[in-house]
């Protein structure tokens, strides 16, 4: 850090900015109003869940940079009432609220 | 516009307050001014690729290799704009600017559901956007303000917020046996990968590898029947 000056940073920011914003825009701005081939449709449209499970898998097998299926590895427990509630109630809210209160309960009481 | 459209919002906003407040704190540790923290919290606004930038800036690493991670890490975000695409296509140009300008994990999430059910509007979807990004730059700003004081946030679990939204989100959008095999997938893929050390690919591999497997299952038995 001691040898990199403002104007370096900001210039890296910008090419942050513009390697972040360039996947985001491209695909939307070429691919919408197009007719699309069935099986693109269809590729598509299991994106969402593909992509969500791959995040989100590795955010609860990993505690501090390692695989983890111990009991004391929290994300992954509190996963559990975390995906009763949603599969049961269809609520995002609820959901989120239901993780948290378990997750720091169990912090409140095992010290973990 | 009711403020209550702006719901959909709320979950992300609990997530981005102490997310960004943690990312305000590391980047001023690692030696960035106020004023270069709280930029990239507004010009780039990626959550993880931005912690993993503070981490190469302490490092020292050089400017060309902190731009090419912060690509690979963010190039995800061409599938979440290719998904939504078709949703998008009475909209105007400036408005697809600014939609994709905040695309990011939690806002893809949230309107990919959203825009399944029919709420496409552009003027409410902006604004979801723009409220999830002002919780950025907020928690990003009081990280700034508050690095001498406090900084764990754990006693509240807040840093669950976000893990849980994303069950909620996958859950959500479940509504067959083939996006549960798809799923699942996507998941034991990139954890599968991710202990392969093929850390920076897994999340890109992974979702093209499943998302395939869902398109080609069915077309094969659209055809057969």
């Amino acid at each position: 850090m001691e040898n990199m000056d403002q104007t370096t940073v900001l210039i890296t920011l910008l090419g942050m900015s513009l390697v972040t914003y360039l996947p985001r825009l491209l695909p939307a701005w070429f691919l919408r109003g197009r007719e699309l081939p069935p099986f693109l449709v269809a590729w598509l449209s299991y994106v969402p869940v593909a992509v969500l499970a791959a995040l989100l898998f590795p955010s609860l097998l990993v505690k501090n940079g390692e695989f983890s299926l111990q009991w004391n590895n929290l994300y992954l427990w509190a996963a559990i009432p975390a995906i009763f509630t949603a599969w049961k109630t269809k609520n995002m809210f609820l959901t989120v609220l239901v993780g948290m209160a378990v997750v720091a309960l169990a912090r409140l009481i095992f010290r973990v | 516009m009711r403020v209550q459209k702006l719901a959909p919002a709320a979950p992300v906003v609990m997530g981005y307050l102490p997310i960004g407040f943690a990312y305000g704190v590391l980047a001023m540790n690692a030696g960035l001014t106020p004023f270069e923290t709280i930029t990239m919290s507004v010009v780039v606004y990626a959550g993880s690729a931005q912690l993993m930038a503070v981490s190469l800036f302490q490092a020292g690493i050089n400017p060309f290799s902190i731009i090419a991670t912060t690509f690979i890490v963010n190039l995800r975000h061409f599938l979440f704009s290719a998904s939504l695409a078709p949703y998008l296509d009475r909209w105007q140009k400036g408005q697809v600017a600014a939609f994709c300008y905040e695309l990011t994990d939690e806002t893809f999430g949230v309107h990919s559901l959203r825009f399944a059910r029919g709420e496409n509007a552009a003027p409410i979807t902006l604004a979801i956007n723009l409220t999830c990004q002002l919780a950025w730059v907020a928690g990003t700003v009081l990280g700034v303000l508050a690095v001498s004081l406090i900084t764990d946030v754990k006693p509240f679990a807040l840093d669950y917020a976000l893990p849980a939204m994303f069950i909620a989100l996958l859950i959500l959008q479940i509504k067959n046996k083939l996006h549960l095999v798809v799923a699942l997938t996507g998941g034991l893929l990139s954890m599968l990968l991710w202990l392969s050390h093929v850390t920076q690919w897994n999340v890109i591999l992974a979702t093209l590898l499943a998302a395939t497997l869902g398109a080609g299952w069915k077309t094969w038995t659209k055809r057969r029947s």
